[in-house]
């Protein structure tokens, strides 16, 4: 038993489950915040993203150990956090979904791009992105709505 | 087809209390058989609702595909869902409004037509008095058999009417979008984990087996087999997911002798055995002066969802429950039970939101695996398909082959139109022309016989959907060749047969402008009369700049494609500007679709969008690759699907047509995109691309 002790979403947690778990499940079915989701389950398509001390990380793909005594900020967490506020209500403006499964990966993973990095070039953006897979072809509104978050976030510094 | 006719769907569930309930005060209880696949309609048909029963979206508590209180409205398929879903709401929920109205003028001792209603609220200019849905709850004889006339469609007048026509946000997707929501997010008390263990083919039987060996894996409580259905189930998913790996080691599998090597799709599909049926004529042949006779293909391809099927069962005193995303609850519920051989009394279904499906993919075979473990173990059970299991195991969507041979006359327009169409089934679902259709179930013991295809006939079509020209032309005539048992099980997959068939309809009516020398956007014109179609064209050609195509840079080209979906739904016309070097980048999409009286636009459009990103994804990259062992295309790497940085631009148009019948739009798109990236890639390069899909090896072999 490996008695892993990190914060979740600002939260002191602390897990029995072997060191070699991958995150994935420790999260959804031990810690029940299950906004993080299943996709590949080998870390190509994103749906699983959550953000480990600022890094977006593939939950699926990484093991528990990683986590020990860091931060991890999940989908149930946005609300909370300054940028990730703005990202996730941005997706809402703008209905940057239709199935939804891909969308809260994808969300992790813009807001620790944001929190680095508020204007990011075009470049720098794809190179985040093109770690996650949408099926259903929603990228022309999920690109709006992280045009929009980056506006409010610059627009809030500013102020 | 008159106001007065009772839809189809409420002929097949007759009363009232089975679409509308005051049962959960002081909300409105308003059932529908239509689910949510991520179309976004639940939200589309609550506006109706909402505006039949002058009620607000939040005064609705909404009941959608469980088998025990929605009604049963088929499958959610084809389109269909605002067409006769929302066809039935304005029936039953009209009837509702008209008694609700009945009731009030009569508490409020006022004239019939002096109700109003808004807000849930009955009031009259005569009353002081108000009265609201739970007030009059006692008055309603839910039992009684929903009926229309005139003047019940007339009470539609004395509803405040504000939700239709608005692009409403949906309320689904707050939870979605920060925390549980989905079916693989449901925990019940005491549930455990299952995995299927399978051949690389779905088909594949067990040749050799060391069940002990699998039992003493980590995390493995238990190993159900049946014959060639074989899974494993432990409370710890994290050590059952490693099991189902390691498990393989003690397997051997054998293969369906029917799979033979991949072969190019061509060739292979007309290969294959098939029927010969004559499936529509129209009109008579014409003196012709010219033909020219051309072929189009398309590969399997797979729904690959994002998030792989998973289902929940439990038995509780001799009922088992199956939670599903299936599109289709009271078909699966009653397919499960002939599955297992039960009373169909003895299944229920709730319908639980998945990720997208895009047509029949592996949800419903999820939830008999599912119902089957729960059923022999005992434990309330949850099966979650792999990577693997989803881009393998699922129907695939149906390869096809389309022939023409075109007669043009001595003025450039075609006079006769003769198509041939090679294809297996397009569908293939559980409950469909009443078979089984469950892979589980073919695989237990005893197994039930692998049930015969049969694909969906016209009009709807499932191959020869959208085969039927929209275009005047003088003779037609459509051959198909229905193929009965294809080398990877297939079914339905967004538009059918429509993706193939607009898709090559399309480049043909392109192929033959340019062999005499039109404008193609006139040569579609010269054989179009309605003038919906026409109005259409003429603004896509608007938006896109059409007329000044020529002034693109060396390497770019415009293309156009148009379908009216299954000629009876959404028209949507697309417009595609690419760029051609060692692989195709589409820059710019512009799109106009009229799918009638619009009920949510925002909707409408994040559907068209999603089609024409999606049959960019299909007509680019996509294809099902296997080899004798089974499908090789079974993860992420060997499945690509379109990337962030390969998304065009994309600007959608709707042309609302206020007082024509809503037609469904979300299949309307794919083909249209599809002929457009071929048609602008003759701008581009010169280069006539017939066979899908258009990979940078195939365009660097066209080029040679």
């Amino acid at each position: 038993m490996s008695n892993i002790q990190f914060k979740l979403n600002g939260k002191a947690v602390q897990t029995d489950s072997p060191e070699n778990t991958p995150l994935l499940y420790v999260i959804r079915n031990e810690l029940d915040h299950q906004g993080t989701r299943f996709g590949c389950g080998t870390g190509n398509c994103g749906a699983c993203t959550v953000i480990i001390d600022q890094q977006a990380v593939q939950s699926c793909d990484i093991k528990l150990w990683a986590s020990a005594d860091k931060e991890v900020l999940t989908a149930e967490g946005l609300a909370f956090d300054a940028i990730g506020q703005i990202v996730q209500k941005a997706f809402i403006d703008e209905q940057a979904a239709q199935c939804g499964y891909c969308i809260n990966g994808i969300l992790m993973s813009v807001t620790a791009l944001l929190k680095r990095n508020s204007q990011p070039s075009k470049e720098v953006l794809m190179e985040a992105l093109n770690r996650h897979l949408c099926r259903c072809g929603t990228h022309v509104r999920i690109l709006r709505a992280i045009d929009k978050a980056i506006q409010q976030i610059n627009q809030k510094r500013a102020a | 087809m008159s106001n007065l006719t009772l839809p189809a769907n409420i002929i097949s569930n007759p009363l009232l209390s089975q679409w509308f309930r005051l049962d959960h005060l002081p909300k409105v209880t308003v059932c529908s058989g239509k689910v949510e696949i991520g179309q976004g309609i639940q939200t589309a048909l609550q506006q109706i609702a909402a505006d039949e029963l002058g009620v607000d979206l939040d005064q609705i508590n909404w009941i959608a595909g469980d088998t025990i209180s929605s009604p049963d409205e088929w499958y959610t398929a084809g389109s269909l869902s605002i067409e006769n879903g929302g066809a039935a709401l304005k029936a039953s929920l009209g009837y509702a409004r008209f008694l609700a109205i009945q009731a009030a003028a009569k508490h409020l001792g006022v004239p019939f037509e002096s109700v109003q209603v808004s807000s849930g609220i009955f009031t009259s200019s005569q009353s002081k008095e108000s009265f609201t849905y739970a007030q009059i709850a006692q008055d309603i004889d839910f039992n009684s058999k929903i009926e229309i006339n005139e003047e019940i469609l007339l009470s539609k007048k004395q509803v405040q009417a504000k939700w239709v026509g608005k692009s409403i946000h949906r309320d689904d997707l707050i939870n979605k979008l920060s925390g549980a929501a989905f079916i693989h997010d449901l925990v019940i008390p005491g549930m455990k984990h299952a995995r299927m263990l399978r051949g690389k083919h779905v088909q594949s039987t067990i040749l050799k087996i060391d069940l002990d060996q699998i039992q003493q894996l980590s995390g493995v409580e238990k190993v159900v087999r049946s014959g060639d259905f074989l899974a494993i189930v432990g409370s710890n998913e994290a050590l059952i997911v490693q099991a189902q790996e390691k498990a393989q080691a003690y397997i051997e599998w054998k293969n369906p002798e029917y799979v033979q090597e991949q072969s190019e799709t061509q060739s292979m599909i007309k290969g294959l055995k098939s029927g010969d049926e004559i499936a529509f004529t129209n009109g008579s042949e014409k003196p012709i002066s010219k033909t020219l006779t051309l072929s189009y293909s398309r590969p399997f391809l797979a729904h690959a969802s994002i998030g792989p099927a998973c289902a929940l069962a439990h038995e509780v005193d001799g009922v088992l429950t199956v939670w599903s995303h299936t599109q289709g609850s009271h078909l699966l519920k009653n397919q499960i039970a002939v599955g297992l051989r039960q009373d169909q009394s003895t299944v229920k279904v709730i319908h639980t939101h998945g990720a997208g499906c895009y047509g029949h993919n592996s949800a419903d075979d999820v939830a008999f695996d599912a119902a089957y473990i729960a059923k022999v173990t005992g434990h309330p059970i949850r099966v979650q398909w792999s990577r693997e299991e989803e881009l393998s195991a699922s129907p695939f969507g149906a390869p096809g082959v389309i022939e023409f041979t075109v007669g043009l006359d001595e003025t450039g327009r075609i006079q006769n139109w003769e198509s041939e169409i090679w294809s297996p089934t397009h569908i293939h679902r559980p409950g469909w022309s009443g078979k089984l259709n469950l892979l589980g179930a073919w695989m237990i013991d005893p197994p039930h016989p692998m049930d015969e295809t049969k694909d969906n006939p016209l009009p709807q079509g499932g191959g020869l959907r959208n085969a039927i020209t929209l275009y005047d032309v003088a003779f037609q005539k459509v051959r198909h060749h229905m193929i009965p048992q294809a080398p990877l099980r297939t079914s339905a997959l967004r538009g059918l047969g429509a993706y193939l068939n607009v898709f090559a309809m399309e480049s043909l009516m392109d192929e033959v402008a340019s062999e005499i020398g039109v404008d193609s956007l006139e040569f579609r014109k010269k054989h179009l009369t309605d003038p919906r179609s026409i109005q259409l064209l003429d603004q896509l050609a608007k938006i896109s700049n059409w007329e000044n195509r020529a002034d693109l840079p060396e390497g770019s080209g415009l293309g156009m494609g148009f379908a009216r979906y299954k000629n009876t739904g959404a028209y949507c016309g697309v417009m595609v500007q690419l760029r051609a070097e060692e692989k195709i980048y589409i820059e710019k999409v512009w799109a106009v679709c009229d799918a009638g009286q619009i009920i949510n636009p925002d909707g409408l459009i994040n559907q068209i969008e999603g089609g024409i990103i999606q049959s960019i994804s299909w007509t680019l990259k996509e294809m099902v690759t296997w080899d004798t062992q089974g499908v090789t295309s079974a993860s992420w790497d060997n499945y690509p699907i379109l990337n962030f940085d390969e998304v065009p631009e994309v600007f959608v148009e709707l042309l609302d047509q206020p007082h024509q019948p809503s037609l469904g739009g979300g299949e309307a798109a794919a083909g249209p995109t599809a002929a457009a990236i071929a048609n602008a890639l003759v701008q581009a390069l010169g280069i006539r691309a017939r066979h899908l899909p258009l990979t940078p090896d195939r365009l660097a072999q066209a080029i040679e």
